[in-house]
């Protein structure tokens, strides 16, 4: 397959991921939809470094892959204490901040 | 028909199936349930690049880890609550035609270039090299992830304890 398949196939979940991150209301749901887009870019990274015969891509996305298990684990966290603060993640309900 | 080909379209609509699946079906767990197969897809993916290091990462880390620590979360609230959640969307339109926007702009950005250069041949295992780099010149990035994960890991701990 060239190149371009690959970045098609990453684009086409990305956009998904980013319909999910803009429609859910739950919060976990949004988190959901952030681990599609940065699968998508990963799938970038990885095509990219194989078609350039480059290994620096693939050490890319594992930085990227590690860095996201932080970020889940820091989000679900952050989820979790909200939860018990409010009493909601629905994102609507989250309005403390607003001017 | 190759078998990277049909790999590859196999791949492509599992994928694109369980992502259709995490964002459009109501039930929270089912959605979380979906993800995995997409993680795992992706996975097939970079064994299609031939990246076999990085699927089994991926199948660590992203399918085994991530997952359970989403439900872990879902199971939590769901207990506080007491009652299955259901999640309903909001702003449909507008973050489909914002999510057709974004595809539509990479998709022509994709099209319109020149077609790039083919898949050149690779002699060895990818590995090897991820682990040459990892010791050489990408050495001092790989020790920051480490303090990153280990801080990371300690401030969720902080922020999810309970307080007594």
């Amino acid at each position: 397959m060239p190149l371009r398949a690959y970045l098609l196939l990453a684009a086409v979940v990305f956009a998904l991921g980013l319909y999910g991150v803009l429609t859910r209301r739950n919060g976990v749901g949004i988190l959901l939809g952030i681990e599609l887009m940065l699968n998508a870019v990963n799938i970038n990274l990885v095509a990219f470094s194989r078609f350039h015969g480059d290994v620096a891509g693939m050490l890319f996305a594992l930085f990227t892959i590690a860095i996201t298990v932080a970020e889940v684990a820091v989000g679900l966290a952050i989820i979790i204490v909200i939860f018990r603060v409010r009493k909601t993640i629905e994102a609507d309900h989250l309005d403390l901040l607003r001017g | 028909m190759t078998a990277e080909v049909l790999g590859f379209w196999v791949m492509a609509v599992v994928l694109v199936g369980a992502s259709l699946g995490v964002v459009l079906t109501p039930n929270l767990f089912h959605a979380v349930l979906y993800l995995a197969a997409a993680l795992v897809a992706t996975g097939g993916v970079f064994l299609l690049l031939q990246a076999a290091f990085l699927f089994g990462v991926q199948l660590l880390l992203y399918a085994g880890g991530v997952v359970t620590i989403v439900v872990f979360a879902i199971m939590l609230t769901e207990r506080l609550v007491g009652q299955s959640i259901v999640q309903t969307s909001r702003h449909i339109v507008n973050g489909a035609v914002l999510a057709v926007a974004v595809f539509v702009g990479i998709a022509g950005f994709l099209v319109g270039g020149e077609p790039a250069a083919p898949r050149p041949p690779w002699s060895g295992d990818a590995t090897v090299d991820i682990g040459r780099a990892l010791v050489g010149p990408y050495a001092v990035p790989f020790e920051l992830l480490g303090v990153l994960l280990v801080v990371a890991l300690l401030g969720a701990l902080y922020f999810a304890r309970t307080e007594d």
